[in-house]
């Protein structure tokens, strides 16, 4: 089973496999650059572990654990470009 | 409402709707190509701030209207609806979208969805110079054939690229480019609800409605469209049935 992207540590990249979220907050994170396909950089994590920071598509963007936790991810060897 | 063609000063000959993605620099080409003519105000009702400003270009008056910068065009916040509000039933003449080189590919989900509104779009890939000092370099060209609307390269903090987007502008404004914007086909199932629901969607008030968009809209449940249209009982069957529900 493909981790959740709140389960990934800090530091690693991973590549986004499906966006399972439905409805409003399914579009709000595809708009966001949540795209299938497309990589995320884990940046940082607030002190309670609450939200997360994530670079995506040249962005920083904070997702709360429950909306990462419906975005299932491949985890990535090494780090390539993105933006 | 905000305001349409007919209220404003009978001087303004075109009007430019400005959007993109928040921290575009959007507001540096609104500054750039309205000099100091810009100022600020309330969309009446709306506690959203734009900006409108005049610039004059060829003989003829254009007045620039500052959307709030959006990633997407849904209606999800206040900004985003505005924004969409304006582009979809104001119809300006132009709809100018601004994108930020450095990361392009962020950006063109929001031209995508302007393009699925109105043809009478231009394209500015603006920060090409910081985009440069990161290595990238833009296809513009590549871009605009793809997109199939004008494309214009801009660093618009030092002027430059401004006229070729002024006349791009003017050039659409007039009709004398009439853009061929992609359209985006979808599955099977979604195609032929469209096709089924388009023969239903006469919206008297906005005859100029893209039909195709509005019947997207209304099958994936946006309730904020249904204040534009009264929806007839046919549509209401077509929506009904599940077959995309599901999708």
């Amino acid at each position: 089973m493909a981790p959740s992207l709140n389960k990934i540590p800090i530091g690693q990249v991973c590549r986004i496999k499906e966006v399972t979220a439905s409805g409003i907050l399914r579009r709000r994170l595809l708009d966001l650059g949540f795209v299938p396909g497309g990589s995320v950089f884990i940046v940082r994590r607030a002190p309670l572990g609450d939200p997360t920071a994530y670079l995506v598509r040249g962005a920083l963007i904070a997702l709360r654990e429950e909306e990462a936790a419906t975005i299932d991810c491949r985890v990535k060897e090494e780090e390539d470009a993105f933006c | 409402m905000l305001k349409s063609k007919e209220d404003l000063n009978q001087e303004i000959d075109w009007i430019v709707a400005l959007a993109g993605n928040p921290n575009t620099g959007k507001s540096t080409v609104f500054n750039a190509l309205t000099g100091l003519n810009q100022h600020t105000g309330n969309w009446p009702g709306k506690t959203v701030l734009k900006a409108e400003g005049t610039y004059a270009y060829g003989g003829y008056n254009y007045l620039l209207i500052d959307l709030p910068g959006t990633y997407s065009l849904f209606a999800n916040s206040l900004e985003e609806q505005v924004a969409r509000d304006y582009i979809c039933f104001e119809q300006p003449d132009v709809s100018l979208i601004v994108t930020d080189a450095t990361c392009l590919a962020r950006h063109l989900n929001l031209v995508l969805q302007v393009l699925e509104i109105t043809d009478k779009v231009v394209v500015c890939v603006n920060l090409l110079d910081e985009a440069t000092r990161k290595g990238i370099q833009v296809n513009l060209e590549a871009l605009s054939c793809e997109l199939g609307v004008p494309v214009v390269g801009t660093t618009a903090r030092d002027g430059v690229g401004l006229e070729e987007l002024k006349e791009t502008i003017a050039l659409v404004a007039q009709r004398v480019i009439c853009p061929q914007p992609r359209v985006i086909s979808y599955d099977r199932e979604i195609e032929g609800a469209i096709a089924e629901l388009l023969p239903h969607l006469n919206v008297e008030a906005y005859p100029n409605l893209n039909k195709r968009w509005l019947a997207l809209r209304l099958l994936e449940g946006d309730p904020s469209i249904f204040d534009y249209i009264k929806t007839p009982e046919a549509i209401n069957e077509v929506l009904v049935k599940p077959v995309w529900a599901e999708g």
